[in-house]
């Protein structure tokens, strides 16, 4: 076939078409769905959690979380009146089973729901050699499993001892905030089944979330603040005891 | 002009073969997509959303089971989402034909929320199960889905030991 110039003419935008489709990629999965109109986050009302556990067998789940690690997990603390600096902390199976009656009942008992952060200035981003793990336009921190090394220098990294190798492909592993189901338009699994709202999935860009109205009426912590990490999952009630 | 000018050609020959195997090389390996919004491979925010779900939401449930919906708003139980109990069932969602939910084990289920515990908040309804039901299932007397034992009307007696809340 000859390229004439009335051929080339006609080529020209079909091939312009076709590049643009080559330059976007993989299509979106949720094509309604703008990385920049999100910004992630959470929110932990810790007077509300009863330690069922429904949030860690979600987890386990959804994600098919292999047995022994977690990706969300329940602590509980346990104060004596006069050690308010040295709390006791468990976390039988990452309280998946609930957690059995505390054998020691005078001072102060209570659950923490633990999870990734998504740390807008997040350590474990900031320490990955190969671009493997990253924070999202819309505030998610993820891991690329086809980039993963397994060099276990962002599971080092998180303040939080959020990450864990998974065994099975020996690449890092983190809670993703259930990406693929809020870029849907679901909430979280953990937020899905947690029967008190105890957890609440929050989307700081959108000025209608009961975020903004909870966040100026209660007092909320993040954990460890002083690593200045950016944390995004917000404790209310949170006792200073909590690590 | 310079005695050895042949030399100098050919040592930029190799330098411009070395540049340009390294620009194939780094095209062919790189991602195309590595640095669309940062250090990192764009395509993998797309993968990542991608997985199918495992969970349904309550939604999905309550428009198929709206007697059991109707039945939850009448009770403490409508905050509490079905798949807490019941567990992931978006394939039972995508084919309610073939895939059933397994029979739940109200002794295990009704227990892991309810049974006494120091650390629970003072205001749950909390009960010590050997001593509340002395080994019968919860559901003998309670209704998973509306578990308070006058509203339903069905039950025999209500128990003594019955939390109040």
């Amino acid at each position: 076939m000859d390229i004439t110039r009335r051929r080339l003419l006609i080529l020209l935008p079909a091939a312009a078409v076709a590049w643009k489709f080559v330059q976007a990629g993989t299509p979106e999965a949720a094509p309604n769905y703008k990385l920049t109109e999100h910004w992630w986050a959470m929110l932990v009302d810790i007077p509300k959690c009863i330690g069922c556990g429904s949030c860690v067998r979600a987890c386990s789940e959804e994600n098919d979380v292999p047995e022994g690690y977690f990706r969300t997990w329940i602590e509980r603390y346990h104060l004596s009146d006069w050690k308010i600096e040295r709390p006791e902390v468990e976390s039988p199976d990452g309280g998946k089973q609930g957690f059995p009656p505390n054998e020691i009942s005078a001072g102060k008992d209570f659950f923490v729901p633990k999870l990734c952060n998504h740390c807008a200035d997040s350590p474990c981003t900031q320490v990955c050699p190969v671009g493997a793990t990253f924070v999202t336009p819309d505030g998610v921190v993820l891991v690329d499993k086809s980039y993963c090394l397994g060099c276990r220098y962002c599971v080092q990294a998180c303040p939080y001892g959020c990450r864990f190798i998974n065994p099975k492909t020996n690449t890092a592993e983190k809670c993703s905030l259930c990406y693929h189901r809020i870029t849907k338009g679901l909430t979280t699994a953990c937020c899905e089944v947690c029967p008190t709202g105890a957890r609440q999935l929050a989307d700081l860009k959108n000025p209608k979330d009961p975020i903004h109205e909870f966040l100026k009426t209660h007092t909320v912590q993040v954990l460890k603040p002083h690593m200045a990490t950016g944390a995004k999952v917000f404790y209310n009630g949170m006792d200073g005891s909590v690590r | 002009m310079f005695k050895d000018t042949e030399h100098l050609i050919r040592l930029a020959a190799v330098m411009v073969i070395a540049l340009v195997a390294f620009v194939l090389l780094r095209a062919a390996v790189v991602p195309h997509s590595f640095g669309q919004y940062g250090h990192y491979r764009g395509d993998a925010i797309a993968e990542a959303a991608a997985r199918p779900i495992a969970h349904a939401g309550h939604e999905v449930c309550e428009a198929c089971h709206t007697d059991v919906a109707d039945q939850k708003k009448l009770g403490k139980h409508v905050v509490v989402a079905c798949e807490a109990c019941h567990g992931a069932q978006a394939k039972h969602a995508d084919d309610p034909a073939s895939i059933k939910p397994s029979k739940l084990d109200t002794a295990v289920l009704c227990a892991r929320c309810h049974e006494a515990n120091s650390a629970k908040p003072k205001g749950f309804p909390q009960v010590v199960t050997a001593d509340h039901a002395g080994g019968l299932a919860c559901d003998t007397c309670h209704q998973p889905h509306r578990p308070r034992i006058e509203e339903t009307g069905d039950a025999k007696a209500k128990p003594a030991t019955e939390a109040k809340k």
